[in-house]
């Protein structure tokens, strides 16, 4: 059942911490992302980002997108940085230097500075237990420099780096599965979310910054210039990658998961994989390899979110 | 932003590349990237706004009518709003010259 069907557009505040003007492609659910996680966290907030597409399209000197401070990092020193704002602020805090005040400390990556070099960072900062908040971009390559493959791309992927042709198939090893990796630190809260499905990202966004301690946000993000669709077709490729369950949306409260959606009706892989350029080439039994995966993964997820 | 950013010189830029007026970008006009707009049928737009909320450049605006239309002066002519729209009011349109 759809939790969020009864939630109105009409009603989603209209302030916007994350403006107009940003230089991402035409059609950028990842630059979509960014926009409903600082609508749900609002003014409060500081932020740290490692650079990417992201950090890129909003920052060009002179001029920025961002209604919050905000900080630039090098690509694997977010969670590093946001986690240093955090002990700094909270003692000024208690010396009485600062006005105590409730702060969102979030660190924001891609899936190549969270799930690839930023890792060791990232995963010092939750096992720390900061009271921060992790977002992750996840596009599924290293888009900014030009689409190379990375830990999260997809098995089967074409990227510049593992390019499909006669003696590759595109990427050949597995998508790391960095929700789980965040689960692994025994934080409290972890949830995995995406652009197509706009309220139930804010809400998890929303219960990210209200639990104390760290909290790790994993959104899928389409990206129509690296995945080889067309813009228009952004939002439904979220939705087509959560209903064929290769991205399901959960959360995980103090170890404790559950399905935040349960698709009405479960579409085959190959209805999510067609239409997608960067999966082209693959071969009618590779799709059928893919589907496997999915369902032993999704599997997985099922039997977690229903254990009392 | 005091002056606009074509005259801004490195000179001048703060310690730290430090930017210290909030969204600014906005001064950044990607509505010239548009080769499409998106052109809405008023009178059958519902006023739900999830052409709104889905669109990556926060280019739609709520008109005094009541409606939701494309701002483009940033509208990059996506098609997102087109495609997301629930009774399919919105229609793209190609710019012309
Ligand atoms: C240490 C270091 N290595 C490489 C780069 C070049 N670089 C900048 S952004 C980027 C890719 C970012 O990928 P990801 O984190 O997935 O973000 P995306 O652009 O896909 O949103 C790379 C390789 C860098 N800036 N610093
Ligand atoms: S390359 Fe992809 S993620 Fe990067 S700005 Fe373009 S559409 Fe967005
Ligand atoms: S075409 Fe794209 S950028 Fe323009 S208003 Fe619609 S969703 Fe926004
Ligand atoms: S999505 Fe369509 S019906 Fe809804 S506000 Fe936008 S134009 Fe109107
Ligand atoms: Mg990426």
């Amino acid at each position: 059942m759809d939790r969020f069907s009864v939630f109105s557009a009409r009603l989603v505040d209209k302030s916007e911490n994350f403006t107009s003007g940003h230089r991402a492609c035409q059609g950028c659910a990842e630059a979509l992302a960014v926009r409903l996680v600082m609508k749900a966290l609002g003014r409060d907030t500081i932020v740290a980002m490692s650079t990417g597409c992201m950090e890129i399209i909003s920052s060009p000197l002179p001029l920025t997108s961002w209604k919050v401070p905000w900080i630039h990092n090098a690509f694997e020193n977010s969670a590093a940085v946001i986690s240093g704002c955090e002990s700094g602020m909270k003692a000024m805090m208690r010396k009485g230097k600062l006005p105590a005040k409730k702060i969102n400390f979030v660190g924001m990556g891609g899936d190549g500075a969270t799930a690839d070099i930023g890792m060791g960072a990232l995963s010092g900062a939750l096992e720390r237990g900061h009271d921060m908040i992790y977002v992750c971009y996840d596009n599924e390559a290293y888009m900014n420099t030009g689409i190379q493959r990375s830990s999260s791309t997809p098995f089967g992927a074409s990227t510049t780096t593992s390019p499909a042709g006669k003696a590759s198939m595109g990427q050949h090893t597995r998508k790391k599965n960095m929700a789980q990796i965040a689960v692994a630190h025994n934080i409290p809260y972890v949830a995995t979310a995406c652009s197509s499905f706009p309220f139930d990202l804010m809400e998890k966004v929303k219960r990210a910054s209200e639990t104390p301690g760290a909290a790790y946000v994993h959104i899928l993000s389409v990206c129509p210039t690296g995945w080889r669709i067309q813009p228009h077709d952004a939002i439904k490729y979220g939705r087509l990658a959560v209903d064929a369950c290769v991205f399901p949306l959960y959360e995980v409260v103090n170890g404790k998961y559950s399905l935040t959606y349960r698709p009405q009706r479960i579409i085959p892989v190959k209805e999510y994989l067609g239409g997608q350029g960067r999966f082209r080439h693959l071969t009618e039994k590779q799709v059928e390899q893919i589907q496997a995966f999915v369902d032993t993964d999704y599997q997985k997820i099922v039997k977690l979110s229903d254990e009392v | 932003m005091a002056k606009p950013m074509e005259q801004i010189t490195w000179q001048e830029l703060e310690i730290g590349a430090v930017v210290t007026e909030v969204g600014s970008a906005r001064q950044y006009h990607t509505g010239s990237w548009r080769s499409e707009r998106p052109v809405v049928n008023k009178d059958q737009c519902i006023k739900c706004g999830v052409c709104w909320l889905f669109c990556p450049d926060i280019s739609i605006v709520r008109a005094a009518e009541g409606h939701f239309e494309a701002d483009l002066t940033y509208c990059k002519g996506c098609g997102i709003c087109a495609k997301e729209c629930p009774v399919g009011c919105i229609t793209m349109v190609g710019e012309e010259e």
